[in-house]
């Protein structure tokens, strides 16, 4: 019976393979350097997590209820699973939806974000169920930390007395093997636009968390004002503890703001993870392809990570190169099969019961990307997805931007998709330093006619955070600069060419782009089976800001050199040696190559493969620690404020 | 308690004693030996410079030290609001707050970079704190208020080299003026003139004035001569009050008047180097075992030294009635009567009987009150308050009135006074300073705890009490840039060590709480504008919290393009079309006034919007309220109100592409391909005819598309045959134009079941074209 039912599938691997083979096919393996070094086991942050989790929910003796804020339930499922809980007395488990509970239980317990709406919702059910004359045990566990506004609330709406609460300092979910997440998408919107910094402690004691494990770390880069700040929230945190003395397993960190580079997290992605995220969104690891990926009727949610054989093969690649990757891989899948023809019985017994499922689970996984490609394959063509991308190109080329002034134009009178123009008009911005003011408000006015007036509030935002702004007449602040520097001291002058600088939000980019050689010259083919740059991860049209710093500054060990970028980079760079121990010649080798990179605000996956480039050149490895996992459109999405 | 007469020493009618106010904390190599030294009057703080500035609280905890990299410092002194000034010798006076942190600086004047300041004083005027300086060109600088600074630059001296012997600043008559003596010669030195003047009495042997002391209230003055001599009169230099020969002839290293309020007894406190004088009508001599610094008290001197600090005073007379030896005073019997009560012994009553006989029991336990204010042991004061508690109990009518201030003050007093906050303030001192000025002096030294318990045990109100404190200390978190809100949060779930006592945590609640509350709100703005961090972090509070704050706080601020936002966010939650309306009309308003012209324009063109949409829908029954315009214009389209969509784009001018391309996306949807025949004819389009195409292949209807294949343009011709599948005609056009990139499209559509012939067509033409 086995055997007949694989030969069905076999049949359909077969079909799909005579699809793909007439697509380019190419070398895809990268020479890997046999000296770079292993990855820390990060597994044990999962186990802490739990750990805390389950002495916690006992804090609460007996039987109860357990309601999870909405976006923690993923990450709480990394880490403990719903049979864990109920091993500890977790009754019935719920979602945090703001309506009033049904719940019979005693004893509730909530699991939550410190957002004030939760507490108010929370406040609510309490004074619901006083108004009902109804006793019973309250419990929130505030993750990753409380804020002093949630307690406040409590005591304001008179229920201090009646929840008791506690901290589930469960920072940092490893996605991957080199990558840790925040989970904290508000991140980039509270702290960057609204200028809340209550993350800051949160990403300072995230540092310290990896610090007290997997430190001490001897070297610490960064830039930005929130990196400058989470790290001196992080010394504190050091100075206040204890010191003990280990063998450090991560060498370096590098803090990058998210709002150093915004035109990375702009460009469309073009590496496979990448695309996944920007067409399907990847959840806390997690995708879900739907029936046009599945071809049948139902969803499947598959975890994209290492584990996953085939997708770890192609995540990093092109998106041009995938197929042929894919075809190779279906036929070498074909040849493993192949291999039962001629088989005596004990053969084949043996085949059953070693090969064959491992070679199923690559089948199944084969033919989920290669849908997953095919379905990319297609909406891509659909929106025209080769000009959208010659678009870009020009605009980080800085060439013929009248005709893709008329490309955006076209884009929103069609109304194609509301953030994609948005997105197209930041990039725009960003990469020209401003628009002209004549095409600032008729692009504006056209947007509002096509997507309603309530985006003047985002364009309100994107102004505020520098995405998308107006040319300034270039002499003004400098003349302005000028005349209060004769009024103080220098310093004070500094400090306030510093406030103007920010004020005006200046992106600088074609200056940076060609002090730091991030727009290869477009008239050299670039071999995207061979990736001679970072540039590749955008199909060899840009290498991401990002990256190049990390870059450069691991190379020259500190910002000497950068000066002029970081002045146009509005400063905050930072270089501090931390550890004692640096001269330790035995601590040079493993974990003065392994690098945590942590960027506050989000990073993309392209900028991961970037960086996983750049190790496998150089012989690092990187660990990217973020708040979350971001592309144009989350970053987008949490600039908008079109409802109430 | 017998011994509270132990440090007396007579003097005169009056006595004088030496209290030891505390055991510095600080550790000095040298004691005070070579160090420049500055102590602030009312037990203020101490500085001390040369070549590190450190700065301790009177009980020698130190508040700041760093070493000190500007010029050399010559004068050390303090500013009525505890600031510190160090002045150099070019001039320059810097200032810093009592932690160390430099505040400002400013010059003296060019003369004094030039000539070099010689000496310099500190001095405190119902105007402020004022600098005094004397050049190498012997002539004199003032500046009667560092705050309002105003450099004078006074006469010149007949006769004056260098500096003068001693010199004093005085303010008289609403002027300051200075004294100085030049060997025998005594001059008054005021903005215009420079007046020689002789005390009356100054005894004739006599030939020089080495050094003068004008008292803390500027009333007398005390001069010292080189034979000894030492002169007691008015500052007017009207009066002698008395003279005393000394018979030290060395000149003392500091003399400074000691005195109290009202007392008759004229007397002076001169210091040589290991030798203490009191000097009144008699005279008393302590020795000295360490290098001392006397600092001028409003009632008596504080000796600061190396190990000790101390305050000599003369006796209060209330406390002289009460302890001095065999006194029948009435308090003296009262406190007798109450300690024989404390053994249970009958005597009590016998001294009891004895002060009511006089009549005298009001006055007894006045004087014990009185007495227990001046006493620094709180034992002492205990007893003598417990002693006037007893005496009040035979007493029907005595007002309670000054028993309980004095208890409540001797409580503030004494936690001032502790160790770890180091002002070591009398009773009268603090009467003179008063409670605001203490709660000032506790909030600049970041004792915002201690304020706020102050400020409620004394019930002060809240706007000048608790609230002052929480606003000073919610600023000074600001300051440290520090997300106080967050800040809190750590700090209350006990995270931060460094601040873990549970008061402190229940103080600094109470501080974010306050941000809360309508007192103040105004300042609390004002405070706010210039803490951005702070602000955004409130606004975001708000946001979440008070959004009628939030209006307020953009009112305050003029923040017209925010206020803006706030109607237009507002108006979304509003159901009813008119009150939306004039939430926009608001938000109109104000872009206007924030000339953000483009924003009130926009949001006057919503407001036109909203308007039709509602005629339209009380018309015509549509459902268009709230539609953008083009979703407006698109509904229109499709329910075939051609009129008014034409109408909606001639008003707010669509562009024209803009407007085919909706119109064109409409009519396909509607499968109205006759319409859009005509429209297509109706005018040149301005978004040319492969959107036509497009659309149509969209709808499934190559049949129409087929119809404006001929009509688009050449560059687009392979495109609008490719989307139609012709791919001969797509060939064609491809070969036509000669253009190899389009050939290659072509033959990347084309798959085995091509034509042969056409395939090897397209191959040969792109070899050409290739080889071009």
């Amino acid at each position: 019976m086995t055997v007949v039912v694989l030969i069905a599938i076999y049949r359909e691997v077969k079909g799909w393979a005579g699809v793909l083979l007439c697509s380019t096919s190419g070398p895809m393996a990268h020479s890997v350097r046999r000296d770079a070094p292993e990855l820390p086991d990060f597994s044990l942050l999962k186990r802490l997590a739990r750990d805390q989790l389950i002495y916690l929910l006992e804090q609460l003796p007996g039987r109860k209820d357990l309601f999870i804020e909405a976006d923690l339930m993923s990450p709480l499922d990394r880490i403990a699973n719903v049979t864990t809980l109920k091993q500890h007395d977790v009754d019935k488990l719920y979602k945090v939806e703001y309506k009033p509970i049904v719940s019979t239980s005693d004893q509730l317990c909530f699991l939550i974000r410190p957002r004030i709406k939760t507490v108010k919702w929370i406040c609510d059910v309490v004074n619901a169920d006083k108004a009902f004359g109804r006793f019973r045990k309250y419990k929130i566990i505030f993750s990753p930390q409380k804020f002093y506004a949630c307690e406040n609330l409590l005591e304001e709406q008179g229920i201090f007395g009646d929840v008791t609460t506690d901290e589930w300092s469960f920072y940092l979910l490893p996605l991957d093997d080199d990558i840790i997440s925040l989970e904290l998408p508000e991140f980039f919107r509270d702290n960057f636009l609204e200028g809340d910094q209550r993350w800051v402690r949160t990403a300072g004691s995230a540092l310290h968390l990896l610090h007290s494990v997997y430190g001490p770390f001897s070297k610490l880069y960064g830039i930005g004002r929130c990196s400058k700040m989470a790290y001196e929230s992080w010394r504190e945190q050091v100075e206040e503890g204890e010191q003990r003395a280990r063998q450090a397993e991560i060498g370096n960190v590098f803090l990058i703001d998210r709002d150093v580079d915004l035109v990375t997290p702009l460009c469309s992605q073009v590496v496979y993870e990448g695309l996944v995220d920007d067409i399907f969104r990847i959840k806390c690891g997690c995708v879900e392809f739907g029936p046009d990926v599945t071809s049948s009727d139902k969803s499947i949610k598959v975890m994209l990570n290492s584990q996953d054989k085939v997708f770890n093969e192609i995540r990093n690649e092109h998106f041009s190169q995938v197929f042929g990757f894919l075809s190779q891989k279906a036929r070498n899948l074909q040849t493993a099969y192949d291999k039962r023809s001629g088989m005596d019985i004990k053969q084949m017994k043996t085949f059953v019961s070693e090969e064959l499922k491992g070679l199923k689970q690559e089948h199944r996984l084969l033919s989920l990307h290669i849908g997953a490609s095919e379905s990319m394959m297609k909406r891509k063509t659909k929106q025209d997805f080769q000009e959208l991308l010659k678009t870009e190109h020009s605009l980080l080329e800085g060439f013929e931007i009248r005709e893709c002034i008329s490309y955006i134009e076209e884009h929103i009178n069609r109304q194609v998709s509301m953030v994609e123009s948005m997105r197209l008009l930041c990039l725009l911005s960003l990469t020209e330093n401003g628009l002209l003011p004549k095409d600032y408000r008729s692009l504006k006015a056209q947007f509002l006619q096509s997507y309603g007036i309530d985006h003047l509030l985002t364009f309100s935002n994107l102004k505020q955070l520098g995405l998308l702004v107006e040319q300034q007449p270039g002499e003004t602040l400098t003349v302005m600069e000028s005349r209060v520097g004769k009024l103080v001291n220098d310093k004070t002058a500094g400090k306030l060419t510093d406030a103007f600088s920010s004020l005006a939000k200046k992106s600088n980019f074609r200056a940076l782009g060609r002090r730091l050689n991030l727009v290869p010259k477009s008239d050299e083919e670039y071999d995207l089976r061979v990736p001679r740059d970072m540039a590749y991860i955008f199909s060899g049209a840009y290498i991401p800001l990002s990256c190049k710093l990390i870059e450069q500054v691991l190379e020259r060990d500190g910002w000497t050199g950068l000066e002029e970028v970081t002045r146009m980079l509005n400063g905050h760079e930072f270089a501090v040696t931390a550890g004692s121990n640096g001269s330790d010649a035995r601590v040079k080798t493993d974990s003065q190559r392994i690098i945590l990179v942590m960027f506050l605000g989000g990073c993309t996956f392209s900028e991961i493969s970037a960086l996983r480039f750049l190790g496998r050149e150089k012989g690092l490895k990187f660990i990217v620690v973020t708040t979350a996992i971001t592309n144009s459109a989350r970053l987008l999405e949490s600039m908008l404020d079109n409802h109430a | 308690m017998a011994f509270i007469t132990a440090n007396w020493n007579p003097l005169g009618e009056a006595f004088y004693r030496k209290i030891e106010l505390y055991e510095m904390g600080w550790s000095l190599r040298d004691g005070l030996k070579d160090c420049l030294v500055a102590a602030a009057p009312y037990g203020g703080p101490i500085g001390d410079a040369r070549p590190q500035l450190e700065i301790y609280s009177s009980s020698g905890t130190n508040m700041a030290s760093f070493p000190w990299k500007s010029g050399p410092v010559r004068q050390l002194g303090w500013t009525v609001c505890d600031d510190l000034l160090c002045i150099q010798e070019d001039g320059t006076v810097l200032i810093y707050d009592l932690f160390g942190a430099f505040k400002r600086h400013f010059s003296m004047g060019n003369e004094v970079v030039q000539n070099q300041m010689l000496e310099a004083k500190v001095f405190h005027s119902p105007y402020g704190t004022g600098v005094a300086i004397v050049t190498g060109a012997s002539r004199f600088t003032l500046a009667t208020n560092i705050d309002d600074l105003k450099l004078r630059r006074l006469p010149e001296v007949p006769g004056l080299q260098g500096a003068p012997s001693c010199w004093a600043v005085l303010t008289q008559d609403r002027q300051t003026k200075v004294l100085l003596a030049n060997g025998a010669d005594l001059y008054i030195l005021d903005n215009t003139s420079c007046t020689p003047v002789t005390p009356p009495g100054l005894s004739p042997q006599a030939c020089s004035i080495v050094n003068m002391a004008v008292s803390f209230s500027y009333k007398y003055l005390a001069l010292f001569t080189d034979s000894g001599h030492l002169w007691m009169g008015s500052a007017n230099l009207k009066d002698k009050l008395s003279e005393v020969d000394t018979k030290v002839r060395t000149p003392p290293k500091q003399m400074v008047w000691c005195r109290r309020p009202k007392s008759q007894q004229p007397s002076v406190v001169i210091m040589w180097d290991r030798l203490l004088l009191v000097a009144g009508e008699r005279q008393h001599k302590y020795t000295l075992d360490e290098e001392s610094v006397c600092v001028a008290e409003l009632d008596g001197v504080r000796i600061v030294g190396g190990s000790r600090h101390e305050l000599l005073q003369e006796v209060p007379s209330a406390c002289q009635d009460i302890f001095k030896i065999a006194s029948m005073a009435p308090g003296a019997l009262l406190l007798e009567a109450h300690k024989e009560y404390d053994k249970s012994s009958q005597k009590a009553d016998e001294y009891l009987r004895e002060i009511k006989e006089q009549s005298v029991l009001g006055e007894a336990v006045r004087q014990c009150v009185e007495a227990a204010g001046y006493e620094h042991e709180p034992e002492t004061q205990k007893t003598l308050l417990r002693a006037a508690s007893f005496g009040k109990c035979f007493l029907s009518n005595y007002p309670p009135e000054p028993f309980v201030s004095m208890c409540r003050d001797l409580k503030v007093l004494n936690a001032v006074r502790d160790y770890t906050v180091g002002i070591p303030l009398t009773h009268t001192q603090y009467k003179q300073m008063t409670v605001q000025v203490l709660i000032d002096r506790l909030v600049y030294r970041k004792l915002y705890p201690l304020a706020i318990e102050i400020c409620r045990y004394l019930k002060t109100p809240e706007y000048q009490g608790v609230s002052r404190v929480l606003k000073h200390w919610a600023c000074a978190f600001c300051q440290t840039g520090v997300n106080f809100l967050d800040d809190m949060g750590p700090i209350m779930s006990g995270e931060n060590q460094t601040l873990h006592s549970t008061v402190r945590t229940s103080y600094q609640r109470s501080m974010v709480t306050y941000l809360k509350n309508e007192m103040n709100r105004g300042d609390f703005f004002m405070t706010l504008r210039n803490q951005p961090v702070a602000l955004s972090l409130y606004r975001q509070f708000c946001k979440h919290q008070e959004q009628d704050t939030l209006k307020d706080l953009f009112n305050q601020d003029d923040d017209h393009q925010e206020l803006g936002n706030f109607y237009v966010k507002a108006s979304y939650k509003e159901k009813k079309l008119e009150a939306r309306l004039s939430l926009l009309q608001s938000a109109v308003d104000e872009y206007n006034k924030a000339k953000n012209e483009f924003a009130a324009k926009a949001t006057e063109e919503e407001m036109k919007l909203l308007r039709f949409q509602r005629r339209l829908d009380e018309e015509k029954g549509e459902a268009l309220l709230g539609l953008s315009l083009q979703e407006t214009l698109h509904a229109l389209l499709t329910s075939n109100f051609h009129k008014q969509a034409e109408q909606l784009y001639r008003d707010f001018r669509v562009p024209d592409k803009r407007y085919w391309w909706l119109k064109l996306t409409a009519l396909a949807e509607k499968d109205d391909w006759e319409e859009m025949e005509k429209f297509a004819k109706s005018k040149k389009s301005p978004i040319g005819y492969l959107p036509f195409v497009e659309v149509c292949v969209k709808q499934h209807n190559k049949y129409e598309a087929k119809k404006y294949v001929s009509k688009v343009t050449p560059e687009q011709k392979v495109k609008a045959h490719l989307a139609i599948g012709d791919l001969e005609g797509a060939a064609e056009a491809a070969i036509d134009r000669r253009s190899e990139g389009e050939i290659s499209t072509v033959l990347s559509r084309c798959s085995p079941t091509t034509d042969r012939a056409l395939l090897e067509r397209l191959n040969r033409a792109r070899s050409t074209a290739s080889k071009k």
